[in-house]
Order: structure tokens, then C-alpha cells, then sequence
């Protein structure tokens, strides 16, 4: 498929960048994370490039399997995490970059462990 | 029919998808209606509550691109959309059904549901003379009253069913209005576009399934979330327009380095719509990004807005013609001609009665 990217800079990745710095900073200071919507955001082609090379890659990977793969990766700035929602047929659903000490949907969810906890004392009786 | 059933939470729970797969769902279904994330708990507690509406699709005229692009829609996909979140009981492009079925489902539907179902309509009906359009020997005005009786809440997808779209372009020959021209007593959402874009129809769908209310209009009856901003605004090629960088043909260095496409026609500044941060083809690109300017598609009379390659800063016809132009198109043509047609209507207008080829021969 032809490329729309004409590798104009147009300058958008900038004010994302900007916030993700005051997102951390509230991080540090009370504790509150701070989820930025990638879809919400006027961006050509060049820009996402630019924010993501900014961004970098970090020290962790992972992937979660719910309704479809979803990849967790955190960037080479710590707290700031870039997460790939994608269904079953691997189509991207949504892009957030989630400032926290660890996204939410990498943590297991009370409910469901609830569930397991019921299964496993049923499973070794 | 519908509303005995499961919450969707327990459809999904039932299907075996985890709490954290919920919230997964959740978080998507967020950025797709164009919430913000911190709404997830709220969409997370409305999705525990909610039951799968029965939705009924009626179309009109139209030349089914809005049914062609909901189908585009990939999340949710018309298929999960349909066997989890929505009860689709009548729509002439998907449904199994045909002829004297589909009407009676069409019929149990809305008797099953009276005042809870969703009506969705695309085409713009025509006022000119009922016969132009029918189904099942049903004028489109006749349905479109009988059907929006018992509705919830009725959203008008496309520009023609929002505001008469291409049959009410100069010089309307059938006489087409949109949907809130006729109907009056029901709340009504616009969600215009030629068509629209997928996600944003499927958007305000799960909006309404969700929170079983319509999100928070405009002026002209569009969800904010979705028309709130003009293409200009959020347009990623606008640094250049404040830079006063522009191509000036096609295939200029302009062009290619990616400039601002204003003096190309782009239509951008005047139009409200989603496409510069939604963008289309799940998200791969949308008209400005190819190298072509914003046609106006989601604003009313953009038919008649003059030519698409010349820029909105030059007059397109001598000031007259202009504003008689401005005061033909839409619902004022519509009803000026649905007034001199009466006397040929009446026999058309009796409680649901079919319209035969004898019918349309008095009517001339």
C-alpha cells in the first residue's frame, strides 16, 4: 500500500511529550496515573514516528491475552508506558500511553482472583 | 425479545472473558465513543447494567454507503456488535429475512419492545410525493412515523438522513427532507457524513447501549464527542496552514513535502467531523492525509457548497444566487414542495395505506 507520509515534521509529537513530563510529575508527587488517549490526537504519519523514537523502548515486555492480544511495553522513561490494544483478529482497537508505577490491566483484578481461588481449592479438594 | 436477556457484562463474562478482559473492553469502548479514559469506571458500572437494546435499521433513500461502512467497522466488529451487544431485528442489507418475514419481524419487534427499541434510519425521505420511496408498499414517511412511535430514541446516520444529503441538493427534484423534519417528538441524533465514518457510527451506538441515552448534542443534533471540532482544528497539517505554506496544484513540491491543502479547496475549516483523529480504514489515513481536501461531507447542503478544488475564501457564485441557494436546500425545499403536492399526498396519508401505481397516477 502506498505510504501517506510525506516525512514532513509538523511538530505534533512535542506537546504530547510536554505532557507525559507534568503526568510524571504528578506520579511523583501523589501518586495519580495519568492515561493519554493516542487515537484523541491530531497526528500525521511523521509525528507518531517522532513520538514513539522519543519514547524509546525499555526494560519490560508483555503481553496479555483478553479478548484479543494487547502488548505492554514500557519506554525507556520509567512510568511511562505504551499499551497496543488489539482484538482476535490482531486489528488495533486503541493506543494509550499510561503514566503509572504499573499500567492497571497488568495487575490481576480482584474478581478474578476470587474466581481462581474458589477453583483451585476445588481442584485439590 | 431483548431486554430479558443477560447484561452485557454477563454476556462477556459468559463467553469466558475475564474481569481484566471487561476492562480491556472497557478501555476500548472508551477511546472508541471518544471518552476520555477516566470515564472507564463509569462505562465499566453502565455495561453491569445494560441489556442488549433491540435496534431497528430502516433505510431510505439512500444508496446504502452508511450500511457499507458500518460493516467497515472493526471495533466492534458488525459481528460482535451484533451477537453481543445489540438485538439487530430489521435491516434490509444483513437480515436473513425478506419480504412479508422481514416486515413482520419489523412488526413483533417494535410490538416487543414499544418504548425501549432504537430506531437508526439512513436516506433522507421524500416529501414530494410519498410514492418515490416506499418499502413493502410502505411510503418512507408513513414507516418513519409509525416506527418512530414507539422508539427510544432515533439516530439519523449520514448526511442524507441528517439533513437530506445528496437527493436534497439543487434542485431537490423528489422533494427529499431529513429526519428531524419529520419527526418531532422524539429525541434525535444526527450523525452525518458521507458516509459516516465507522467507529464514529458504531461510537454512538455503544454510547447508547451503554448508557442507554444519546451523548451530548450540538446545535445541529451531532454527538460533541464525535462533530466537536472542525477538521482545521485538528488537522495535523496545520502548522503549515499557520505557516502560510500551501500547494498550490497536485503534484508541487508543496504537495509533496505534505502542505496545507487550503488553496486545493479543502473544506476543513468549515467542517466538524472526526476524521482527522479518528481517521478511517482503522485508522490508516483520511482524505487531508492523502493529499486531497476536506469535501465538507458532514455539513448540511455540502452538495451545494460550490466547487471542491476552489479555496472557501473565494465566492463560489454572485451574492444572489448565493442566498438563494442557502434558502432552497434542505428541510425549507422540502416543505415548500410537500405544500403544494398536499392535495396529491392525501389519499397516500391514510392510516398505513399502500400506495398503488394508481395512486401515483393521480398524484401528477
Amino acid at each position: 500500500m502506498p505510504s501517506t507520509d510525506t516525512g514532513a515534521e509538523h511538530g505534533n509529537a512535542l506537546p504530547i511529550l510536554n505532557e507525559i513530563r507534568h503526568a510524571l510529575a504528578r506520579l511523583l508527587e501523589s501518586g495519580e496515573t495519568s492515561v493519554i488517549d493516542l487515537g484523541a490526537l491530531p497526528m500525521g504519519p511523521q509525528d507518531e514516528a517522532e513520538l514513539l523514537a522519543a519514547l524509546g523502548e525499555g526494560e519490560v515486555e508483555a503481553t496479555i491475552n483478553a479478548g484479543g492480544p494487547s502488548s505492554v511495553r514500557e519506554t525507556a522513561f520509567h512510568g511511562v508506558w505504551l499499551l497496543t490494544h488489539r482484538n482476535e483478529a490482531g486489528e488495533t482497537l486503541a493506543r494509550f500511553i499510561e503514566i503509572a508505577f504499573v499500567p492497571e490491566l497488568l495487575m490481576s483484578q480482584a474478581e478474578d482472583v476470587a474466581d481462581s481461588a474458589a477453583e483451585l481449592a476445588k481442584k485439590i479438594g | 425479545m431483548a431486554f430479558d436477556g443477560p447484561t452485557i457484562a454477563e454476556t462477556l463474562r459468559r463467553q469466558g472473558i475475564s474481569r481484566r478482559g471487561f476492562l480491556k473492553f472497557c478501555a476500548t469502548t472508551a477511546s472508541l465513543m471518544a471518552l476520555p479514559p477516566s470515564m472507564v469506571p463509569a462505562i465499566a458500572a453502565a455495561l453491569e447494567k445494560a441489556r442488549r437494546p433491540s435496534v431497528i435499521w430502516l433505510s431510505f433513500q439512500e444508496c446504502t454507503g452508511c450500511t457499507e461502512s458500518l460493516t467497515r467497522s472493526h471495533t466492534p466488529s458488525i459481528e460482535g456488535l451484533i451477537l453481543e451487544q445489540i438485538s439487530l431485528d430489521y435491516h434490509h442489507t444483513l437480515q436473513a429475512a425478506s419480504g412479508e418475514a422481514a416486515e413482520a419481524a419489523r412488526e413483533a419487534a417494535m410490538r416487543e419492545n414499544f418504548g425501549k427499541y432504537l430506531l437508526v434510519v439512513d436516506g433522507s425521505i421524500p416529501l414530494g410525493n410519498p410514492g418515490y420511496s416506499t418499502i413493502a408498499g410502505i411510503s418512507n414517511l408513513e414507516m418513519l412515523k409509525e416506527t418512530a412511535a414507539g422508539a427510544a430514541a432515533v439516530i439519523a446516520v449520514g448526511s442524507c438522513a441528517a439533513y437530506g444529503g445528496l437527493p436534497a441538493a439543487l434542485p431537490n427534484p423528489t422533494g427529499a427532507v431529513p429526519v428531524s423534519a419529520i419527526i418531532k417528538d422524539k429525541p434525535v441524533m444526527n450523525v452525518p457524513g458521507c458516509p459516516p465514518i465507522p467507529v464514529v457510527i458504531t461510537g454512538v451506538l455503544a454510547h447508547f447501549l451503554t448508557f442507554a441515552s444519546l451523548p451530548e448534542l450540538d446545535a445541529q443534533g451531532r454527538p460533541k464527542v464525535f462533530y466537536g471540532e472542525s477538521i482545521h482544528d485538528r488537522c495535523y497539517r496545520r502548522p503549515f496552514y499557520d505557516q502560510g505554506k500551501f500547494a498550490e496544484t497536485f503534484d508541487d513540491e508543496g504537495a509533496r513535502k505534505g502542505w496545507c491543502l487550503f488553496k486545493l479547496g479543502c473544506k476543513g475549516p468549515v467542517t466538524y467531523n472526526a476524521c482527522a483523529t479518528t481517521k478511517w480504514n482503522q485508522g490508516v489515513s483520511f482524505p487531508i492525509q492523502s493529499g486531497h481536501g476536506c469535501i465538507g461531507c458532514s455539513e448540511p447542503g455540502f452538495w451545494d457548497m460550490g466547487p471542491l478544488y476552489k479555496p472557501l475564501s473565494m465566492p463560489i457564485a454572485p451574492v444572489q444566487m448565493m442566498v438563494g441557494a442557502a434558502a432552497a436546500g434542505g428541510a425549507i425545499a422540502g416543505a415548500a414542495m410537500a405544500m403544494r403536492n398536499r392535495a396529491a399526498k392525501k389519499s397516500a396519508q391514510a392510516a398505513h395505506q399502500k400506495m398503488t401505481v394508481d395512486d401515483l397516477e393521480k398524484a401528477k
